[in-house]
């Protein structure tokens, strides 16, 4: 690790969206763009929850407001030239993606530039819960693959939701070199008997606190917020360090933003006191290469 | 080395608590209030139908924390055979919300209609008394530029003890999910009166009519009945853990019983852009 610390100052912005209002919503965000670029400091990084702009609970309604990665990029582009002003920043957002007809939850991570925007990468969620109060699969097509990418302050990846609750996933992301995994993020509450905090809430935090630690690895998770037909989405955007600890934390109710200065040099050192991925990597063949797992290759 | 004498520690069967942080209850549904009036429609007011009984209580203080008491109908609508006590329980809650109150006097509705009915009983009768204060309740509401909120628990529903869209039929329902004894927990925290969450639930339909009495099972039991078998327990399990087999059948039986009455009216399908079959929209959309 060299001495130079190269932080970047992060928001997560947690929103409330209007159920469908995509214009409205997006405007809305021009207000947060203006309110953030009016720091002397500029951003780097603006984290969004999933479904950001459109709410999560759409039903048919999807196939009306899913739109391609490009076209939302430039959306996000020009709202941040707009009203952001000219320095550079990244955007990670969660949207319906309507990739040539098929549909997915999906997560944006966008380079936004006085001249353009770049798309680093898409992540199509993984696991799309279909039971209970949930049924993104009657609508949406499953992702395929969880990858890690690098962005202007190192490499990341992007896990939706579900995604994170399944701990093979946040496991791939740290193994394919994420320092920072970006969760978007919709949760309706559940569970009232908890002490001051939602027991749906508190599932959470246990699950990213454990991973952050385990991996060594930053989390910035963006929860949506709001109530949708009376299921109530919990916010409580965090954000944790690679010790496992909370480093922020936002309330359940209403819409906020979460400030931070990253320094990845703190995975560095939190890996070097824990070197539990290290440890992984090495036994990692042994665990895979096992029969009894019978991982033949995936149907095409 | 084993010990003689080592200490033995049971392991309970599983039971899911019905034990609620009631001060996050009350400001997510206080939230939940909150958005769905003033954010999502636009309209500031409510009206609550004022029965005396614990759910409306417990309705209006939430009401009352979300919009302020000022911006609180309660109404109270007694019949003939009415308890006098409903009236009064009712004015307690009144009293200690301060918010606007009118007693609607729905006798004359009702026997308009009765009077030419004169073998109803006392079913048919309970169920014109529900659907005349529901019409009293949305035409207020028409009246006021407000809302109707709903009263009705999660044990009520789940038992089928309602009246079929009256009860049930106000757009929003901050009571739903709860259980009779969350709802009994909840009204303690907000301040209900103790009278009215001491006494015995009733739909004061007819004369000594208690709603135990006519489930024929206490609420605490049927709570925790009911919590056991949503989570998908079989009647054997359930009675494991030292429930009696009677009241598991009776509370099953009330619930399969009862499923119609937690949906809309059945619609013939016809096409492939059937309502709420094929054509799939989210209420708040």
């Amino acid at each position: 690790m060299s001495g130079r610390i190269a932080a970047f100052k992060l928001a997560i912005v947690q929103a409330k969206p209007r159920k469908g209002e995509f214009e409205a919503n997006l405007a809305a965000l021009g207000e947060v763009f203006a309110q953030l670029a009016a720091e002397p400091r500029p951003y780097d990084l603006i984290v969004l929850p999933e479904a950001a702009l459109t709410g999560y609970f759409l039903e048919g309604a999807v196939y009306e407001l899913a739109l391609p990665a490009e076209a939302l990029a430039e959306r996000l582009g020009d709202l941040w030239r707009a009203r952001g002003g000219a320095t550079p920043v990244d955007i990670v957002a969660g949207f319906y993606e309507n990739a040539d007809g098929t549909y997915y939850n999906a997560a944006l991570y966008l380079q936004v530039e006085a001249g353009g925007q770049t798309i680093r990468h898409v992540h199509r969620k993984l696991f799309l819960p279909t039971y209970g109060v949930f049924d993104e699969e009657r609508f949406l097509s499953r992702g395929r693959r969880v990858d890690a990418f690098d962005s202007r302050f190192g490499r990341m990846a992007m896990l939706v939701c579900e995604d994170v609750w399944h701990a093979i996933v946040p496991t791939i992301a740290a193994l394919k070199g994420a320092r920072a995994l970006i969760v978007p993020s919709a949760s309706p509450a559940r569970g009232l008997d908890g002490d001051g905090e939602l027991e749906s809430v508190r599932r959470w935090e246990e699950l990213l606190r454990a991973y952050a630690a385990e991996h060594g690895v930053f989390i910035f998770y963006a929860g949506l917020a709001g109530f949708e037909g009376g299921k109530g989405m919990t916010g409580s955007s965090r954000i944790v360090g690679p010790r496992g600890e909370t480093l922020a934390a936002a309330p359940a109710l209403g819409a906020c933003v979460l400030r931070a200065e990253i320094d990845f040099g703190e995975v560095d050192v939190a890996r070097a006191n824990l070197p539990l991925l290290g440890d992984l990597n090495a036994v990692l063949p042994d665990l895979l290469f096992d029969e009894a797992l019978r991982l033949g290759r995936p149907q095409a | 080395m084993i010990a003689a004498d080592l200490p033995v520690i049971d392991v309970a069967a599983y039971e899911p608590s019905l034990a609620i942080d009631c001060a996050l209850a009350a400001r997510w549904l206080e939230a939940f209030l909150s958005d769905e009036l003033r954010e999502r429609r636009g309209i500031g007011r409510a009206v609550v139908g004022l029965s005396g009984g614990v759910d409306s209580a417990v309705t209006a203080f939430l009401c009352a924390r979300a919009l302020g008491p000022e911006n609180v109908w309660a109404i109270r609508m007694p019949y003939v055979s009415s308890s006098p006590a409903s009236l009064s329980d009712a004015q307690l809650v009144i009293d200690a919300l301060g918010c606007n109150a009118r007693t609607i006097d729905i006798s004359a509705a009702v026997d308009g209609y009765l009077q030419y009915e004169a073998d109803a009983d006392a079913r048919r009768r309970g169920n014109v008394m529900a659907r005349t204060r529901t019409l009293v309740l949305f035409d207020q509401s028409q009246k006021l530029g407000a809302l109707p909120i709903g009263t009705g628990n999660k044990t009520e529903r789940l038992m089928g003890y309602f009246t079929w869209h009256a009860d049930d039929s106000p757009p929003l329902n901050p009571l739903g999910d709860l259980f009779k004894t969350q709802v009994w927990a909840l009204a303690r925290h907000l301040g209900v009166p103790e009278g009215v969450v001491a006494k015995a639930p009733s739909a004061d339909l007819e004369a000594n009519q208690t709603d135990e009495s006519d489930l024929g099972i206490t609420y605490a039991l049927a709570d925790r009945i009911l919590a056991l078998l949503l989570l998908g327990y079989d009647d054997a399990r359930i009675a494991l853990r030292g429930y009696a087999p009677r009241d598991v059948a009776l509370v099953r039986a009330r619930v399969e019983g009862t499923h119609w009455k937690r949906h809309l009216p059945t619609t013939a399908m016809l096409s492939n852009t059937a309502i709420n079959e094929f054509y799939l929209r989210p209420v708040d959309y």
